[in-house]
């Protein structure tokens, strides 16, 4: 389903991130890359929600060229898609509803079946009760959380977190890491980068190892 | 979804902004409504002072008067002379008992002709020539001085020709004055996008790693520049309706002192909507450029 060919990521003033990767990953999986700081983990996902582009090589989805993909057609890929960044991206002068209500504006979606679909993210991610509540007000659990209903509002068929459990203690991070695997049990394909392999090797189809932007 | 429910969301979210900001959206409201208020006021007065204009004849006119006492065929001659030098013209005759009435309709001046001894007035007749040409109507006014009997002739229409001027000149100056502060009002419009964008940044990045369209995010921005220069339109006419209302009496009064009943007319439901769709329009093109210059540079 995703295809990483000899991509090269090369930033400009000449650091790479990637060199030469290879990936294939099934419709279905739950595949973990892990590394150290600087790895390329970041840079990965990146290229597949083209936030960046490849230097050399290509990144494939169901057989298309999604690194090739014109500035017009960005944001329709980007809505089938459920991304989780490392620094949230909260909208801090929003509810918690109102930010997860954001991709279904964006999309289009009729207001009622959006608000329904609001509630059912926000329950899925144990956040019922806490539509009105504005960001600050939740715990760095919570705001994770909050991110991970944004992230699946839209059903997405494949679901990329970068360090999805970073600054959480371990009840947290354990919390996270049990909604993804019910994730990838529900049939999303599950992208996810951490520094912390070890929570996740339970769960994970696969485990992948960068160091200095190569494959181990 | 089809355009229009597009636009009605659009229209919400930028007015959901809107609210959150109250202070400074009514401040950016009021900047755009003086400014529009000021040309708009000029408008009402103008088309006041025209409509005063239109209480006295612009068209040119040539009053004979007679020397008094003439026998009644002197004045049957008098009036054949004249309709056969004035052919294309109409020709009237105000007799001195017809004028004499005429200006006892008037109270001011009714007690005025009572303390005389005696009708002030002589016969006249009123010239209303087809050609306005200024030399066709002084050859006209020498031509009619030298007919017997004639005491006096006067071109009557000068000063109601000098008034429809200036009022074409005032026209003139109110539309350089409109168009500079239209130009200030998209300037305006202009600079409130730019800092919009600037506190919206981070929903903006946001919105586009979620799937927003350069479209999606560029319309509440357009509809924010919209409603501010509707809200700006809306405060202009108020502000010209009070000083319509400020006017009126003094207005009133000043027309009296002429024994003339004029009302000060405020702005029409016309001219309403012509000031709210410019100021809205102008607030569009103001966001519109605001908006394409800037976006592009939000990554």
């Amino acid at each position: 389903m995703i295809r990483f060919e000899q991509v090269t990521k090369r930033y400009p003033g000449g650091h790479t991130a990637l060199e030469r990767v290879d990936v294939d990953i099934a419709r279905g999986e739950m595949v973990v890359v892990t590394g150290h700081s600087g790895a390329g983990k970041s840079t990965l996902l990146k290229l597949l929600a083209v936030m960046e582009r490849p230097t050399e090589g290509r990144v494939c989805v169901g057989g298309e060229d999604v690194s090739s993909l014109r500035r017009a057609a960005l944001p329709y890929w980007r809505r089938s898609i459920g991304l989780i960044m490392q620094d949230q991206r909260l909208l801090f002068d929003r509810s918690a509803f109102d930010n997860v209500m954001l991709p279904l504006s964006i999309s289009g979606h009729a207001p009622r079946e959006a608000s329904h679909r609001v509630h059912a993210a926000m329950e899925r991610v144990g956040l019922a009760g806490r539509e009105k509540a504005m960001p600050v007000e939740l715990s760095g659990g919570e705001q994770q959380r909050l991110t991970i209903a944004r992230a699946i509002v839209n059903r997405p068929q494949i679901l990329l977190a970068d360090e999805p459990t970073a600054h959480l203690d371990d009840a947290y991070a354990r919390d996270i890491a049990e909604l993804f695997r019910s994730f990838n049990e529900a049939g999303v394909t599950v992208l996810l980068t951490t520094h912390d392999g070890g929570l996740f090797s339970r769960y994970a189809s696969r485990g992948l190892t960068l160091a200095h932007g190569q494959l181990q | 979804m089809n355009w229009l429910r597009l636009q009605v969301r659009a229209a919400g979210r930028a007015a959901r902004q809107m609210l959150r900001q109250p202070f400074n959206t009514l401040l950016a409201a009021v900047v755009v409504g003086i400014a529009a208020a000021l040309p708009a006021t000029g408008y009402m007065l103008l088309g006041n002072l025209q409509r005063l204009a239109g209480h006295v004849s612009a068209a040119p006119e040539v009053s004979v008067f007679m020397q008094p006492g003439i026998p009644a065929q002197a004045l049957r001659d008098a009036e054949k002379a004249i309709r056969a030098r004035a052919a294309q013209a109409r020709v009237e005759l105000v007799t001195r008992d017809a004028a004499l009435a005429r200006f006892r309709a008037n109270d001011a001046l009714a007690d005025i002709l009572d303390a005389l001894p005696d009708n002030p007035f002589t016969d006249a007749f009123i010239v209303r020539p087809r050609d306005a040409d200024a030399q066709a109507l002084e050859a006209l006014r020498s031509d009619l001085a030298k007919l017997p009997d004639v005491e006096h002739v006067q071109l009557d229409s000068d000063w109601a020709r000098r008034l429809d001027a200036a009022i074409a000149l005032g026209r003139q100056a109110l539309f350089m004055l409109a168009g500079v502060l239209g130009l200030g009002l998209v300037a305006v419009t202009f600079n409130t996008i730019r800092l919009q964008l600037l506190t919206q940044r981070d929903e903006i990045e946001v919105s586009r790693l979620l799937g927003a369209t350069d479209a999606w995010i560029r319309r509440p921005f357009h509809w924010f520049g919209t409603l501010q220069g509707l809200l700006g339109g809306a405060l202009a006419g108020l502000l010209t309706l009070a000083a319509g209302r400020m006017l009126s009496q003094p207005v009133a009064e000043l027309a009296g002192l002429y024994s003339l009943e004029f009302v000060l007319r405020p702005l029409s439901a016309l001219d309403w909507t012509a000031l709210l769709s410019v100021c809205a329009l102008l607030g569009w093109l103001g966001a519109s450029a605001s908006v394409r210059r800037h976006l592009s540079r939000i990554a």
